[in-house]
């Protein structure tokens, strides 16, 4: 095992582990927040139960990255590679941007849910708009996403 | 695929008929009445028309509505006491039916189960006092506990000659020292009272103490002093005595209760006429509501409105042969605002629900419905893009539509559009190779030991990321150039020809020329692999498309202002949007993300249910990780693609042409809730409603 397999490996856990704590917390406070108009009027649970779950995305974006990353350095099928260090560091830097963008359009887009859910409150009927708030935060998640796929595909691994 | 075209009506009829008119146009429910009309509005000559007012018909209107609100609270009751039984879906059910001789003997009777809906309300409120009353009766019952073992009255205070206290000392008295403390506090009534410890517990020490009525006093106040409290009950019966009485009133409070419920059941068979009863109300309040609205003079009312152009006719012959009447209508004018309804064919009314979340199209707009709803279904799929999903979808959606024809539009619509996404993620996931996944590779690998994989009929994202991104920026860029040149043929209907050439012409010249000058570069080839060999004349011709479109926008964007060189700086900030229309382009890369999240998502739940192993034990395994695992993923999935395509063209594509600024056309129609009423039911020539 060399140190640039486990650059790597952190790369992939990175992903997982930032992108998952940022959707964690924005689907917590949209859930509180969920949790107070359904108290209210349970008949709006299923319109705000997805606003609620705009922000749960990131953490899923996290996971494909990391399922990309790890599928191709081989440890998904028990037979880790040897990398030496810079294509480590390579895997690494290209996780990074779901990582952290993950993390904190995540804790965005549930401040934006929060008050998507509060429009739902005072306006049920508005659900096409409500949702699109937060899905607007999702754009640069989206972008990231797309821009460590393309690198953790895009590396050579010798 | 277009607007409904409108006309303006205008009634002016005898006093005597408005009710019957306003139940015919409201039976008809295809004119929308002006509530807000002035005087000035009708006529030119102001003077002949000031005999005109309104009607406060504000207390009959609450009266209905206030009946309406009874029967739905009666229904609510029964609906909390008698639950009907209602399968999962029954939302989808729509309104119910019945026929008109039903209809109209509950209306002939709607006194009596008015008064019975109120009966229903009134006994609720019972049912609440009788638990009250038994959770009240419960806690004294559990305040006495610790006095059972005493067999004296609670309040007894006295005897001929003796004092009695009964109350409760603090907890931590000790029953063996307690004789020798009060002792302490007063020596000179030593041996001359008894105490009785009823019972002790973390709370409390009860006890009862008695004596001579000459030493009283004294005992009252050592007693005071260890902390003495009498009893909080008050009662001339025992302990046991006041239980039994608390248990039969619980008793006769719990048999009332069921008495009701009883009763509850029998009514339960009204519910329905409960329903009719609400519906037949509201209707009337909405049309008390309208009556209040027109202007009346003593003999005459006008009505003024709008109505479809189609249907003006009808209403026309049938007012006229009914009625002694005055009606005429109106062209709305070019530019005056008119009420949008939209009359697509079926197919393409299925984004009629997306499109009106974002806004109408207004009088200059063209109803994007049908492009938009065709854009939505490709989008969607492309973003689902798993062949196995897509079935589901479109089966489920099937299945629904099949199962509910009386379902209300908005729904059926809704539900619609899904059906043809179901129908889209299928061809693309076909395209793409997805059936949950890689399922069919990971079971024939693990189960089979045999390497099968069910190849893609174009090509594998997750393969080929790069070729799907562009795929996607294409389909972008075409969804964009689409919404511009609706916007084209916006402005060409209106003969506003320099606008075409300088606001779309000119957008379409200089991306055009962008893409034609990137393509022969190093970069489009390392990005694509496509490798254009450009001759010169073409390397030369893109600069020129693209040089034409810039000069037309500098020159041309900022044609309202006088000032050259205003114009020219607002016609350089126009060129500005170029990164704009980068940023629109690159949001498209959300069909490659979404897609692969999709595909990627799958495979891993397929990798989960397969590390069980190929024994009985993994397949069991298998099936269930594959059930809720791929459930997950299509509910996320699903969720994403519609938030995203809703983007894609509210944003996106509606950004380049549409406002979305029409009012929606709201006609005085029938309004139930639960009942589609027949035609000839309402009838309303009762002494209640004259109003002057």
């Amino acid at each position: 095992m060399t140190f640039g397999t486990v650059l790597a490996l952190l790369g992939a856990v990175l992903a997982v582990v930032l992108a998952g704590m940022g959707s964690a917390y924005g689907v917590g406070i949209a859930g509180q927040a969920a949790s107070g108009v359904v108290s209210e009027d349970p008949d709006k649970f299923v319109k705000v139960l997805l606003v609620q779950l705009l922000p749960g995305t990131q953490g899923i974006y996290g996971l494909l990255v990391a399922f990309i990353a790890l599928s191709k350095i081989g440890v998904l099928s028990g037979k880790p590679m040897a990398l030496d260090l810079t294509t480590g560091l390579m895997m690494l830097a290209a996780c990074l941007p779901i990582a952290l963008v993950g993390l904190v359009s995540a804790i965005h887009q549930g401040r934006a849910a929060v008050a998507a859910i509060g429009i739902l409150a005072k306006r049920p009927d508005e659900l096409a708009k409500a949702m699109l708030f937060p899905a607007m935060v999702e754009t640069y998640a989206i972008l990231s996403l797309l821009i460590s796929i393309l690198a953790v595909n895009g590396i050579p691994l010798s | 695929m277009s607007v409904v075209a409108m006309k303006k009506i205008r009634i002016c009829a005898m006093k005597k008929d408005r009710k019957e008119v306003l139940e015919y146009l409201q039976r008809r429910g295809v004119v929308e009445i002006d509530s807000d009309l002035h005087i000035e509005d009708v006529g030119e000559d102001t003077d002949t028309l000031s005999g005109f007012c309104r009607t406060d018909t504000a207390r009959l209107k609450s009266q209905y509505r206030k009946r309406a609100d009874t029967a739905d609270k009666a229904l609510e009751v029964l609906e909390q006491y008698v639950p009907e039984k209602k399968g999962f879906l029954a939302g989808l059910e729509g309104l119910g039916t019945a026929s008109d001789e039903e209809m109209q003997s509950i209306i002939d009777k709607r006194h009596w189960f008015n008064r019975m809906a109120a009966g229903v309300i009134a006994n609720s409120a019972k049912i609440d006092a009788c638990e009250v009353e038994i959770a009240r009766c419960r806690r004294n019952i559990e305040g006495l506990a610790p006095w059972m073992e005493m067999d004296i009255p609670i309040n007894t205070e006295s005897t001929k000659a003796t004092r009695v206290f009964i109350g409760t000392l603090p907890p931590d008295t000790v029953a063996d020292t307690y004789c020798g403390k009060i002792d302490a506090l007063c020596p000179e009534i030593k041996d001359r009272y008894q105490i009785t410890f009823v019972s002790q517990d973390k709370d409390q020490a009860c006890i009862a103490a008695i004596c001579h009525k000459s030493d009283g006093d004294k005992l009252e106040n050592a007693l005071r002093e260890t902390g003495f409290v009498r009893i909080a009950f008050f009662s001339h019966r025992t302990p046991d005595g006041k239980v039994k009485k608390y248990n039969r009133k619980i008793r006769d409070n719990e048999k009332e209760r069921e008495d009701i419920l009883v009763k509850f059941r029998k009514y339960a068979a009204y519910r329905d006429t409960f329903k009719i009863l609400s519906d037949y109300y509201r209707i009337r309040a909405d049309k008390y509501e309208v009556l209040g609205s027109l202007m009346q003079s003593e003999r005459t009312f006008i009505i003024t409105g709008t109505c479809p152009e189609n249907q003006v006719e009808s209403i026309e012959k049938d007012l006229n042969s009914g009625f002694n009447l005055y009606f005429a209508t109106e062209d709305y004018g070019k530019d005056e605002p008119m009420p949008v309804l939209l009359d697509n064919p079926r197919t393409f009314a299925a984004g009629e629900g997306v499109m009106s979340s974002y806004g109408l199209p207004s009088r200059t707009d063209i109803d994007p419905c049908a492009i938009m709803t065709v854009c939505y279904v490709v989008l969607f799929g492309m973003m689902l893009s798993d062949a196995a999903y897509g079935l589901i979808v479109f089966a489920v959606c099937f299945a629904l539509l099949y199962k509910f024809p009386k379902m209300g539009q908005n729904i059926a619509k809704t539900l619609r559009l899904f059906m043809y996404c179901g129908i889209s993620t299928m061809c693309w996931g076909v395209l793409f190779g997805g059936y949950f996944g890689d399922a069919v590779t990971v079971v024939a690998r693990t189960f089979m030991g045999r390497d099968v994989t069910v190849p893609a009929l174009w090509f594998t994202p997750l393969d080929q990321p790069m070729k799907m991104l562009v795929v996607s920026l294409a389909i972008g860029l075409v969804h964009l150039f689409l919404g511009l040149g609706i916007k084209g043929y916006q402005l060409a209907r209106r003969h506003d020809w320099v606008a075409v050439i300088s606001d779309v012409l000119s957008w379409y010249l200089l991306i055009i020329g962008l893409i034609l000058m990137l393509m022969p570069t190093q970069m489009f080839y390392s990005i694509t692999g496509i490798s254009m060999e450009f001759s010169q004349t073409m390397i030369y011709a893109s600069y020129v498309i693209a040089g034409l479109g810039a000069l037309i926008i500098v020159f041309m964007s900022g044609r309202e202002k006088k000032n050259p060189f205003l114009r020219v700086a607002l016609g350089l900030y126009d060129l500005y949007n170029v990164t704009g229309w980068l940023s629109d382009i690159l949001s498209y890369s959300r069909l490659l993300a979404l897609g692969l999240a999709t595909g990627v998502i799958a495979q891993v739940i397929n990798q989960m249910g397969s590390m069980a192993g190929s024994g009985v034990f993994g397949m069991i395994v298998f099936v269930l990780v594959f059930i809720g695992g791929h459930a997950l993923n299509m509910a996320i999935n699903i969720l994403g693609a519609y938030v995203h395509t809703c983007r894609l063209q509210y944003v996106e594509f509606f950004g380049k042409f549409y406002d979305g600024t029409g009012k929606p056309f709201k006609p005085f129609r029938n309004n139930t809730r639960y009942v589609v009423f027949g035609d000839k039911v309402i009838s309303d020539n009762h002494k209640e409603d004259l109003v002057s």
